[in-house]
């Protein structure tokens, strides 16, 4: 089964949530961990993998063969995002606007348009001590869509359905976090007690819901803030499945890429607790 | 010479738009028989690629030459390899079109020969 760790706001402890649920996981089933932070992936400084693999992914972008090209216009007409036009005698694509759709090449009547691969970022895989079996891409520097890697990270190497597969998410509540929420069989959704922490976890509790995935929360650094979380997730039906204090020792250890389970190993029942719920709960 | 202006209004008079992509509309102007119509940008509402749209927009219009505040990168181009002479105009001041045509008569505009204006600059991020 399929468990994605969101959050909304960044800096709320999505991976260190997800990083010791894989451990504790990983003492009961085969586990598959996905950092689908693209942008700044960072599980591996607290899994350790040993890095085994790696594929280039990116979009594939047309290319018009200009000697075939009779310059109707079809394919400019069906592009969305306009990355390709057709002005006179020339027909222009524009790298960054393509979604990387293949529309264009359908509609073409001549044939003119074939595809070439544009690498956005890599894709990395390794295992950690425990058996984890981790995977996370990364986006080339000055990239604008993160979706397209996130999608080539899901596809690569699919895990069997005995085992369990965390994705890390990344932060916010756009296109990359619900590419990431695809698929999945749960959603951990993790955040602080802060008026801040509730804005941003209320917008990523309505995609998951209009996704119809089963969710249930995490409240981190649990004693600042106030009470807005609590009291949404009381009015919506959102369980709170684990409460993590703010400690300093806590925080020390995150910081030196210790993870949660291994500073604070009273949290692996809890986290046992939170993969039953997931499991009872789950779509699948 | 057809020459278009990006405009936000339905004649003339109304007051020139600095932007080129998310322009309202155009006011294409015959610059031998003063004749002029207003097109409406279809690129308005464009989901991406706003400059892009709306430079084919105008070479379909037959224009020779174009006015705006500012054009991007993917705009400027588009309107190169269409042959479409790019000029500006100073964005955020009481102009009307009709003003715009009298100072490219006095050849008082700026051409462009590179992208006076950054990506994306209308529209959604």
């Amino acid at each position: 089964m399929v468990i994605a760790v969101a959050s909304g706001k960044g800096g709320t402890g999505k991976t260190t949530v997800a990083t010791s649920l894989a451990l504790v996981a990983s003492t009961q089933r085969a586990v598959r961990f996905l950092d689908c932070d693209v942008e700044a992936p960072n599980a591996a400084l607290f899994l350790k993998p040993q890095m085994h693999g790696r594929k280039e992914v990116g979009t594939l972008l047309p290319v018009v063969q200009e000697s075939l090209c009779t310059h109707c216009g079809r394919c400019a007409e069906v592009c969305e995002f306009h990355a390709v036009a057709v002005v006179g005698k020339k027909t222009l694509v524009f790298p960054e606007l393509c979604h990387g759709c293949g529309s264009c090449i359908l509609v073409c009547p001549a044939k003119a348009i074939s595809e070439r691969l544009d690498v956005r970022g890599v894709l990395e895989a390794g295992e950690t001590a425990s058996g984890i079996d981790f995977a996370q891409g990364l986006m080339k520097v000055g990239e604008a869509m993160p979706v397209p890697i996130i999608r080539e990270l899901r596809r690569w190497n699919v895990s069997g359905r005995d085992s369990f597969e965390i994705r890390d998410s990344p932060p916010g509540a756009s296109c990359s976090v619900v590419e990431t929420l695809r698929g999945a069989d749960f959603v951990l959704l993790v955040t602080e007690p802060t008026p801040f922490g509730l804005h941003d976890l209320r917008q990523v509790a309505e995609i998951v819901r209009k996704l119809n995935i089963p969710s249930g929360v995490v409240v981190n650094r649990d004693g600042i803030g106030d009470g807005g979380v609590d009291t949404y997730c009381a009015e919506t039906g959102l369980p709170i499945l684990l409460r993590i204090p703010i400690r300093r020792r806590l925080a020390e250890a995150l910081a030196r890429g210790v993870p949660l389970v291994e500073v604070a190993p009273e949290y692996t029942s809890a986290l046992l607790g939170v993969l039953e719920f997931a499991a009872a709960t789950a779509v699948s | 010479m057809k020459l278009a202006i990006t405009i936000s209004g339905k004649t003339i008079d109304a007051p020139f738009d600095g932007r080129f992509g998310r322009a309202s509309a155009f006011c294409v102007i015959d610059t031998e028989t003063n004749e002029w119509l207003i097109r409406e940008n279809p690129a308005l509402s464009a989901v991406g690629g706003a400059g892009v749209q709306a430079a084919q927009f105008v070479a379909q219009t037959g224009a020779g030459a174009v006015v705006s505040g500012a054009f991007g990168p993917n705009a400027f181009v588009t309107l190169q390899a269409a042959k479409i002479a790019m000029y500006t105009a100073p964005a955020g001041q009481a102009f009307s079109a009709q003003d715009v045509l009298e100072m490219f008569r006095k050849n008082e505009l700026t051409k462009i020969n590179e992208a006076s204006g950054p990506s994306r600059h209308g529209g959604a991020r």
